[in-house]
């Protein structure tokens, strides 16, 4: 088991580097000149030189120092500061980083209740009427845009009954009943879309293991069919479906900023595209980076909880 | 040795040269028989999406109103026979929007997606024949690649480079063609151990002529589910993009547009304007994912549960 978890850690730091390098080169290198789009965009800049803000941005340096400086920086919890506000980067991500963990929290938790439950009906009764349903369900659901169902929920209740899901955010430890109220609907949205996937993997996992020959051996031996279904069968299949919530978050993330967006949740999402829309560079490499390192370790978390959970894992 | 290379190569050619165009056209309706016999829901989805392409292709000529036409005197307008779905704040026909949305769509999904199958194979095929450093420093670079979010990841690059339909097709495809390397990379490592590779390469065939002429057709079934998947998947981002006002720039009408928070104002005094776009948006990505899914079951079984 140590052996796996060192070779997983090293196999760590190629990939870190080589995001770490997507996030420089996309933010330096692209975009020409950062001062360029400073000078033009941010009144801020106008007042000073040329000079000066590309010797404070470290730009007068070649890339590699550059690079070099800026992942220094970012090891220690500096990602500059913001262009606008003048708070650092790492404050304004820290702030906003517990509310979409949060959202995405609740959406798993929402996509789990529903694509399990869902996704063991599914296989034990494949190719019924009921089978049918839960998977078109599954496959609308892959097709709906989660932007359009915020948009659907914005708008129709407030018309038909002059109702419309709360929009004010309150922080969890001030009055956690109203948080929850905000967070909800964007959390069922998210939940939803991850639903889909999470229930056809369940589905697949349980048609496989329920094959098996052990659980022949478990109803020979008169094990009633929820013992069988839920001590035998669920335990080995849900292994898979472990990896592939580890593969969802980059998806989890992306549907967070879209209905933090409609529902105003101030958390990483938003960050980012008020960050967009103020060309507020640095706020967005510092998300940019820091989505990435997440979902890196969310993986490497998944991985080490699979050799954990599959002893058969740790012996590869 | 060269000539022995040069005759093996166009080999395969003059059989179906013979055979003249109505066998080479067989094939294709052979599977579109068997399709539409096996998979009916999959000839279905396959069915929807050519529709939205017709109406892609036709927009100009179906469009009953001008994209841009404003009437002040019918602003939004509930929809009639005259405007089949309701009129906008502006007074223009969300009927001839949507059909030109449409367009946008598909040539943006055609050009993305287009563009991420030829980085796919580009990569997939350098980093899956010739292995090594080469194939390690790549898988790496791709695994940091697919870390980032979609979203994330195409939000950043526009708010550098800025919106518009040909930074919008370029980051579609770098960003799709990268991820997908990883499939197109599995199937050349399994076609590079057949024994006609190892037949190619033991007559001196060189690596260019192995990859067009041997691996190329043998790896097909999966670029063409990976092209489908990715038509998709781009219909949806693009979508994503505009409705956060990062995609096309307006007056353009995109689904995506058409659904932002600058439209979500009227939508309370018009709520047929949340309608149109969003169910085209739908159908269109359900159709295609149906059609991909059986055509993945139909042309390659191993990438059957993969996405």
């Amino acid at each position: 088991m140590h052996a796996y978890v060192i070779r997983r850690l090293l196999a760590l730091i190629p990939t870190l580097f080589f995001a770490s390098l997507i996030v420089f080169v996309s933010m330096r290198v692209i975009p020409g000149d950062v001062v360029d789009l400073m000078l033009a965009q941010n009144d801020i800049a106008t007042g000073q030189d040329r000079e000066r803000i590309e010797a404070s941005l470290g730009l007068d340096k070649p890339l590699h120092i550059q690079y070099v400086q800026w992942i220094g920086g970012a090891l220690v919890g500096d990602l500059g500061h913001s262009l606008w506000q003048n708070t650092p980067v790492t404050e304004l991500i820290l702030a906003r980083l517990p509310i979409t963990f949060e959202l995405g929290l609740l959406a798993l938790f929402v996509a789990l209740t529903v694509a399990i439950p869902i996704g063991i009906y599914s296989a034990l009764y494949q190719d019924t009427a009921g089978d049918y349903i839960a998977r078109s369900f599954s496959l609308l659901m892959l097709a709906v845009p989660s932007f359009w169902l915020g948009t659907l929920v914005m708008v129709f209740p407030s018309v038909w009954w002059r109702w419309s899901p709360p929009l004010e955010f309150v922080p969890f430890f001030e009055d956690p009943v109203r948080n929850l109220a905000h967070m909800l609907v964007p959390a069922i949205l998210l939940g939803l879309s991850l639903s889909a996937v999470t229930m056809r993997m369940t589905r697949t996992t349980m048609l496989e293991v329920l094959r098996q020959d052990y659980i022949r051996t478990a109803r020979a031996k008169g094990l009633s069919e929820p013992m069988v279904v839920l001590r035998h069968a669920l335990r080995n299949g849900l292994i898979p479906v472990v990896t592939l919530i580890g593969l969802q978050a980059p998806l989890l993330i992306g549907g967070a900023v879209i209905l933090e967006q409609i529902f105003v949740v101030p958390g990483m999402g938003l960050l980012l595209l008020e960050a967009v829309s103020q060309r507020d560079y640095p706020v967005i490499s510092g998300v940019f980076l820091i989505v990435g390192v997440g979902v890196l370790f969310i993986n490497l978390a998944v991985d080490l909880s699979y050799g954990w959970l599959d002893p058969r894992v740790r012996r590869r | 040795m060269t000539e022995q290379l040069r005759a093996a190569g166009p080999a395969p050619a003059p059989p179906r040269a013979l055979a003249g165009a109505p066998a080479r056209r067989q094939p294709v309706l052979r599977f579109v028989r068997r399709l539409i016999r096996e998979k009916p829901l999959g000839a279905f989805g396959g069915a929807v999406f050519l529709l939205f392409l017709f109406c892609g292709i036709f927009a100009d000529v179906l469009a009953p109103y001008g994209m841009n036409a404003t009437n002040l005197t019918e602003r939004l307008e509930p929809p009639s026979w005259a405007h089949p779905f309701g009129t906008d704040h502006l007074g223009r026909d969300v009927f001839s929007r949507v059909l030109i949305g449409a367009q946008l769509s598909m040539i943006v999904a055609f050009l993305a997606a287009g563009l991420a199958t030829i980085v796919s194979v580009a990569i997939g095929n350098l980093s899956g024949y010739f292995g090594g450093k080469l194939d390690m420093v790549t898988q790496r670079f791709v695994d940091a690649w697919m870390t980032f979010p979609d979203l994330v990841l195409l939000i950043v690059v526009i708010s550098v480079i800025g919106p518009g339909v040909p930074q919008i097709v370029l980051v579609l495809g770098l960003l799709y063609g990268i991820a997908g390397s990883r499939i197109v990379r599995g199937a050349v490592v399994t076609v590079r151990q057949e024994m006609y590779t190892h037949a190619s390469q033991s007559i001196g065939a060189r690596p260019p002529h192995i990859l067009l002429w041997h691996i190329l057709p043998n790896i097909m079934p999966v670029v063409i589910v990976l092209f489908t998947t990715r038509v998709g998947a781009v219909i949806l981002s693009e979508a994503a993009l505009s409705f956060l006002g990062l995609g096309v720039p307006p007056p353009a009408p995109t689904w995506g547009s058409m659904l932002s928070s600058d439209g979500r104002t009227y939508m309370y005094l018009g709520p047929w304007l949340a309608l149109a776009p969003g169910l085209c948006l739908t159908f269109v990505v359900y159709g295609i994912n149906v059609f991909g899914d059986a055509m993945r079951d139909l042309l390659d079984p191993r990438m059957r549960g993969s996405r």
